[in-house]
């Protein structure tokens, strides 16, 4: 079936309403990580329930994505058609039948009822309990990703209604402008300017590109956005398609994100067969269509002239800007490439307006950032608050604090382009503008939280192998650049630094920063700036003292053996390298030239003997 | 980049003879392609083709290379010049299990290096090597975007979560007949 | 016009300007390594790589390569500040760090980018020590030698091989620290489909691509009281020679060069020009038969190796269209180890044929196994134009002050005719100025084809030879040649003769001739004084060469004979 006309997708709208039965939906959390945490094997008990009791009059099953509860999956919501909802995390097939039993009247014994945190756009009133606000992920979690109605119930498609039938081009671009979204993908340029700017090209061929690229390790804000809730990014990508006079999108995906590539392809399916891609969208006149192409492994590519590059199957290298994408992209014409997370907040601004969205945030970026979660947190997963939350409120109210009782160190904002944040800096109410002037950066929205047994300068000899890895290698700041001060940070953690090595390091990394050429090399310094800035101490440490206080750096530990030591053996006995000697029921000693710091020893001794330094 | 037409039967033919069912696919594959005399509009099908490619034969050996060079038009050079490119393509026969240890900032913090380590010492391999039984491949990525359950280990397309050092056995012996 | 500051100093140059170029206006040097302007072929290559041309530029928040960031207006720009020049000083570090030094020992020493730049900089001290690429060094086809520890990346063969030449052997490979320029799965060059023009090796700013030189070989020979070492010298040698020693480009140094060869010792002193009159007999005789038959039209000249192995490799189904006749190279290997020998009383096995070329492909040419008889090669050593400089430079010619001498005859006999083989549509003109006397049965003095000289890459004309129209394009630069071929092959192109040479300009610009930078105005003095050659000879037609008509006389009989044949006509193969 095509729709034609916004008043006919309004029928459809009213009629899937009408259809909506008055069953109790259980959502089942099945994003990837929900898989892998045996999310599938919950929804079978669910659905083996369902056909074996009465329940199926009751019930209805619901696969969704990604509810952002990562730390307890497999999860499930149960939700009544007034909004009466109970969330369980962890849970078991085997607790599945007293789950149904209990319904929404009270928590079922033995399961895990876990609480929810925050309000999605149509229940404003409710905006001041919550921390989270959930814009671009308003359905994620919500309704089944691979069935186009559900996203239509929800108020899918109505925006490009709006557009297509009521709205000229460039008013499109003047509202999006005037909301002042910003790119989430990590620079933060205005959405608005850059699409007036395709805008503005001469008639002809024009691209929109999606750039679900999503290579910052820890960061899957992208993924959840495109396995929960694809339909929203399609009819952005159109919607910004009518604003630019652009007829192709592409959505430029990793190839490690299958089930996003899967329920896409699915999506895009469903949104053709109705009329909502193709030719004479809404009788408008308008054609727009979207392929998928995908990454093959390189984190560079997320870099949008290295992902144009690869898009026309060359190597992913940047090449120097300007000429910037709008003016001259994808096979030299004009293109536009925005991030998933940017699109997904498109049709809300849209249907509610400018001036809506500018209430959510603060006055230089308005509306809701997307943050992942990961590391020493309790409560890994996916939030969205709105900017000018603080990184304390996020760590600690809805992170839930710091796992296993250990003490904050740093959070790592903005993946390996981004910068350390130490405890001093927990209450600054993060946005573009405040990140940066704390030498940090939003990028995409990975948020890594360390503990005191992280040792910082092992961290930022992490992100940089992971960036020597990942340049491209075109320019000499970055392809020799980085790998020196890797050398140096290795060196640092293997006791050889000096205090002359602290110098040359940061000194060099300011001439990175300064002369690569692109977004990767420009910022992988950054690990390394903002650990000088704010963990001086623990670089002396090791340069000074050769100690690595979070006793991380395997080859500055020492392991000794004192007084306590009754000579049983044992660890000589396990030792791998036979580096500790001695005689029964004697003190043994350790020869520190044979010891690979393995801690073997340090973990089968029974008397506390042997001393970790 | 040139028409090749006296190599072209040449890679084909000896590809056909070592391979003729994978071959076979791999030709239809890039038949269905709407290529053309625009080495542009070819190179823009390159990836997916070596996607394919990689799929059908598990790697991208030099004839496959050739092949797709001649069909595409597109030089070797070039081509190999994407492949070596991409950490996801490989010229090198791999193993049949394909161990993807994540080394991604979650699951570093969480411990993810005594994992490598841990294979790397089961299996006798360095990281992108195949044991030599071709049993494994041994492989390190950044990230599947499965953090919550850090530090993450994918064999094939199984994730497993949560994993520790004493459970690296466990996981290779579901994987050894 | 765009207004900006540089320096303080106001400046307005054209929109699209380079902040790099307009700081040229101004007389300021900003350093360049991996920037370049491939003059002769129209191609800028800036990849922006390098780093080191970085600039200030006002509310820019990082340094701006002012190689490839275009000027705007009101821009205000600082070349020399305190930041730019210690992150240039910076790069540069960070290249040296990955680089082996190697400076005395170099084939690049003293032609050196890098070299002038650490030069320049007045580098003391390698600054960053760590971890150096290593790569095995091909030397597998015996004309190209590939050292990737040396590369830096700046892409330039890249573009002079894929875009200039079209041939498509080099890409980046690998990515981040590992990234180098190779061949397709690392293969050595020989197993791939490169020409050997050496194009490539003119673009390296540094010693990563460079010629393989028989110099200890060829001085060896000299050395070897049993040998009899003759040297034959290509017509577009004495042209460049002379700026090895400072002598201003375009300076004819044909007798101070023939002095030089006899100082190192050779026992005679010949000229590929013999040769190359021999070249115009034999593909003339060819050209007038093809055009009475109008059978496989149009021919092709085949005196260029790098274009033989281009076409080999590219179009085999155009393998009947090259003239068979060899190239003068191979035709004195052939005559000296055959007709000459035979006068000497000498075996061919005795006799030690070493060229001087402007060109490397000639170095593989020598060495294809059909220039190979019972195991004697038709040439034995191919040395470039660098490559004589250095051993004359090497044996403590005074080169500059030598009086000028005379070729040695037979073999050292030529004509204006040969001598323009030099110049990219040089072969065509000499074949025309013989066919049309032998056609016409006249002397004809209009002997200038004005239209088929220049360095434009493809050149087209109708001329009248002996009163018939002939359609005839040059064509200089594999890239020019793959445009004209193609045309050719899908039937849209029609003509009766096509020249054909693989670099930019002919072997003025060989891959053996001293570094131009790519600067055209060199390459434009070197062609003037072809000319200029050209008209100081007072036979200026291949025909009237009195040792050439010697030789059919003597020994070949005519033209397209049986002997003459075997001797000086080859075969083509498809690879
Ligand atoms: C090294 C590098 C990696 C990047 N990776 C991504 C990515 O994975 N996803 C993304 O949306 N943007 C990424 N970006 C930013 C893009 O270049 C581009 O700015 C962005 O896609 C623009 O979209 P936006 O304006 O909607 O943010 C990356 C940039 C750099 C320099
Ligand atoms: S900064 Fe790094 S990734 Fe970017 S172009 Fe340079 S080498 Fe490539
Ligand atoms: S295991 Fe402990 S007590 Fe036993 S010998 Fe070793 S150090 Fe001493
Ligand atoms: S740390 Fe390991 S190697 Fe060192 S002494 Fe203990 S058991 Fe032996
Ligand atoms: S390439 Fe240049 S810098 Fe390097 S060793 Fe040779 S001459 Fe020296
Ligand atoms: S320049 Fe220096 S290093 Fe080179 S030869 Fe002279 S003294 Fe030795
Ligand atoms: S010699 Fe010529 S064909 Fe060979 S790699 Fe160099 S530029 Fe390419
Ligand atoms: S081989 Fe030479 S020209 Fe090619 S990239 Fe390396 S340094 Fe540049
Ligand atoms: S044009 Fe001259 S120098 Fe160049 S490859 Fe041909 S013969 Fe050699
Ligand atoms: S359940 Fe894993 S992304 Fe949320
Ligand atoms: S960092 Fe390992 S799954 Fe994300
Ligand atoms: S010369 Fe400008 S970046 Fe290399």
């Amino acid at each position: 079936m095509t729709l034609k006309t916004p008043s006919e997708l309004n029928a459809l709208k009213a009629s899937l309403v009408q259809a909506v039965s008055d069953k109790v939906k259980i959502l089942v959390s099945l994003g990837t990580c929900g898989l892998a945490a045996g999310g599938s094997k919950v929804l079978d008990a669910i659905t083996a329930a369902l056909e074996e009791s009465d329940c199926a009059e009751k019930y209805e099953a619901v696969p969704v994505g990604c509810m952002g509860l990562c730390y307890c999956e497999p999860t499930i919501e149960l939700r009544d058609g007034s909004g009466k909802a109970i969330i369980y995390g962890n849970v078991e097939p085997s607790q599945i039948p007293a789950i149904l039993e209990a319904g929404l009247t009270s928590a079922a014994e033995g399961a895990t009822v876990v609480e929810r945190t925050w309000y999605y756009p149509e229940d404003e009133n409710n905006k001041n309990k919550a921390l989270q606000a959930k814009i671009a992920l308003r359905n994620t979690g919500r309704i089944n990703p691979e069935r186009i109605e559900d996203y239509i119930i929800r108020d899918g498609y109505q925006a490009l209604a709006k557009v297509l039938t009521t709205m000229k081009p460039d008013d499109v671009s003047q509202t999006v402008l005037d909301s002042m979204l910003r790119g989430r993908g990590g620079a933060g340029f205005p959405t608005g300017k850059k699409w007036q700017f395709a805008a503005a090209q001469p008639k002809g061929q024009k691209y929109m590109i999606c750039n679900a690229d999503e290579g910052d390790p820890g960061a899957f804000m992208d993924r959840a956005v495109l396995e929960g809730d694809p339909h929203s990014v399609l009819e952005a990508m159109t919607i910004g398609g009518y604003a630019t006079g652009a007829d192709t999108g592409i959505i430029y995906i990793r190839a490690e994100y299958p089930l996003a590539i899967t329920r896409l392809r699915i999506a895009i399916d469903q949104a053709r067969k109705m009329g909502f891609l193709g030719k004479d969208i809404f009788g408008s006149g308008f054609n727009f269509d979207i392929e998928l192409k995908y990454g093959a492994g390189a984190f560079v590519c997320g870099e949008e002239t290295a992902l144009i590059h690869s898009v026309e199957g060359k190597r992913g290298e940047p090449t120097v800007k300007p000429p910037f994408p709008a003016v001259q992209g994808l096979w030299k014409q004009p293109t536009i490439v925005n991030n998933v997370e940017t699109y997904a907040n498109i049709p809300v601004i849209i249907r509610k307006g400018a001036a809506w969205f500018k209430t959510i945030g603060t006055a230089g970026s308005p509306g809701t950032k997307v943050f992942a979660l990961a590391g020493k947190i309790n409560r890994v997963g996916l939030v969205e608050v709105p900017m000018g939350t603080t990184l304390r409120d996020i760590v600690f109210k809805l992170g839930g604090g710091i796992s296993k009782d250990r003490n904050f160190k740093a959070v790592q904002i903005g993946g390996p382009s981004g910068g350390c944040i130490a405890a001093k800096n927990l209450d600054t109410p993060i946005d573009y503008d405040t990140l940066k002037a704390i030498g940090a950066m939003m990028g995409s929205g990975g948020i890594i939280v360390m503990d005191e047994d992280d040792c910082m300068v092992d961290i930022a000899r992490f992100f940089l192998e992971f960036t020597c890895d990942e340049s491209c290698g075109k320019c000499t700041p970055c392809r020799i650049g980085n790998r020196r001060l890797y050398e140096m940070l290795t060196n640092i953690c293997h006791g050889k630094g000096t205090p002359q090595t602290l110098v040359e390091l940061r000194s060099l990394a300011l001439v990175i920063k300064d002369t690569a050429l692109c977004g990767l090399g420009q910022t992988s310094p950054n690990p390394v700036l903002s650990t000088l800035t704010n963990f001086m101490n623990e670089y002396e440490a090791h340069v000074n003292e050769r100690r690595c206080p979070a006793g991380a750096c395997a080859r500055l530990i020492r392991f000794t053996i004192n007084e306590k030591c009754i000579g049983c053996g044992v660890c000589a006995k396990n030792c791998p390298e036979n580096a500790i000697t001695g005689v029964t029921k004697k003190r043994h000693v350790i020869d520190q030239n044979k010891c690979i710091k393995c801690g073997i020893c340090f973990q089968k001794c029974k008397f506390q003997a042997i001393d970790k330094q | 980049m040139s028409c090749d037409c006296c190599k072209k039967e040449k890679a084909l033919e000896k590809l056909m003879r070592l391979e003729p069912e994978k071959t076979s696919q791999l030709v239809a594959f890039i038949d269905s392609l709407p290529l053309g005399q625009d080495v542009d509009v070819n190179r823009g099908h390159l990836i997916e083709t070596l996607h394919k490619a990689q799929g059908i034969f598990g790697y991208l050996p030099q004839e496959v290379q050739q092949v797709i060079s001649e069909r595409l038009k597109i030089t070797r050079s070039e081509i190999y010049g994407v492949i070596s490119f991409y950490s996801y393509f490989t010229d090198k026969p791999i193993g049949r299990h394909k161990i993807s240890v994540c080394c991604g900032t979650a699951c570093f913090v969480k411990g993810s290096m005594r994992i490598v380590d841990e294979f790397k010492k089961q299996l006798n391999v360095q990281e992108g090597e195949t044991t030599a039984d071709l049993k494994f491949f041994l492989n390190v990525l950044r990230c599947v975007g499965a953090c919550s359950l850090a530090p993450v280990v994918m064999v094939d397309d199984q994730v497993y979560g949560k994993v520790t050092p004493e459970m690296v056995s466990e996981i290779l012996a579901k994987y050894r007949d | 016009m765009i207004n900006l500051k540089i320096n303080d100093i106001p400046v307005s140059v054209a929109e699209g300007t380079t902040i790099l170029e307009a700081a040229r206006t101004l007389g300021l040097k900003i350093p360049t390594l991996c920037h370049t302007k491939l003059d002769c072929m129209g191609v800028e290559h800036k990849s922006g790589s390098c780093r080191i041309c970085v600039v200030e530029v006002d509310k820019r928040p990082n340094l701006a390569p002012s190689c490839c960031t275009p000027v705007t207006e009101g821009m205000v720009v600082k070349t020399n500040s305190q930041r730019a020049i210690s992150a240039r000083r910076t790069m540069l570090g960070l290249l040296l760090s990955n680089h082996p030094k190697d400076c005395l020992i170099c084939a690049m020493n003293q032609n050196c980018e890098l070299q002038r730049l650490a030069h320049e900089f007045d580098v003391h001290e390698i600054k960053y020590q760590g971890e150096q690429n290593e790569f095995p060094i091909d030397v597998s086809s015996g004309a190209i030698r590939r050292d990737p520890t040396k590369c830096v990346m700046c892409r330039r063969c890249e573009t002079a091989c894929n875009v200039v030449q079209t041939v498509g052997v080099l890409s980046g490979v690998n990515r981040g620290f590992d990234a180098t320029v190779a061949p397709e799965n690392f293969k050595p060059l020989i197993e791939t489909s490169c020409t050997f023009c050496g194009q490539c090796v003119m673009a390296c700013p540094v010693g990563s691509l460079t010629e393989i030189s028989y110099k200890d070989e060829v001085w060896s020979a000299i050395n070897d009281p049993t040998k009899h070492v003759v040297v034959q010298t290509a017509p577009s040698v004495r042209v460049a020679l002379g700026e090895e020693f400072n002598l201003p480009a375009g300076t004819i140094t044909t007798g101070k060069m023939v002095a030089a060869l006899r100082r190192l010792g050779f026992a005679k002193v010949f000229d590929t020009n013999f040769s190359a009159d021999l070249t115009i007999m034999e593909e003339g005789t060819e050209l007038i038969s093809r055009l009475k038959t109008g059978r496989n039209l149009p021919l092709l000249t085949s005196c260029c190796p790098g274009w033989v192995n281009f076409f080999e490799h590219q179009f085999p189904e155009l393998l009947h269209m090259p003239s068979s006749a060899k190239s003068p190279q191979q035709m004195f290997g052939s005559i000296a180890k055959s007709y000459y020998a035979e006068k000497m009383g000498l075996k061919p096995s005795d006799i030690i044929v070493v060229s001087i070329m402007p060109c490397l492909a000639k170095k593989y040419e020598a060495a294809r196994p059909e220039f190979c008889h019972d195991g004697v090669k038709d040439v034995d050593f191919v040395l470039s134009t660098r490559e004589l400089a250095s051993m004359i430079k090497e044996a403590g010619v005074m080169f500059a002050s030598l009086k000028d001498e005379d070729y040695d005859d037979p073999l050292g006999e030529s004509t204006g005719a040969s001598v323009i083989f030099g110049a990219s549509g040089g072969v065509l003109e000499a074949a025309l100025r013989t066919a049309n006397d032998i056609l016409s049965g006249k002397d004809i003095k209009n002997i200038d084809f004005v239209a088929i000289r220049g360095l434009e890459g493809i050149k087209e004309a109708t001329v009248t030879v002996a009163g018939k129209e002939l359609k005839v394009a040059v064509c200089s630069g594999l890239g020019n040649a793959r445009k004209l071929l193609t045309q050719i092959r899908d039937g849209k192109a029609n003509y009766h003769v096509i020249e054909i040479m693989a670099c930019p300009g002919g072997c003025i610009n060989g891959g053996g001739q001293p570094y131009t930078g790519s600067d055209l105005k060199t390459l434009e003095k070197r062609k003037e004084a072809i000319y200029e050659a050209d008209k100081s000879f007072t036979l200026r037609k291949s025909h009237l060469n009195p040792s050439i008509q010697k030789l059919y006389k003597e020994y070949l009989g005519e033209p397209g004979s049986q002997l003459a044949h075997k001797l000086l006509h080859t075969h083509y193969f498809a690879k």
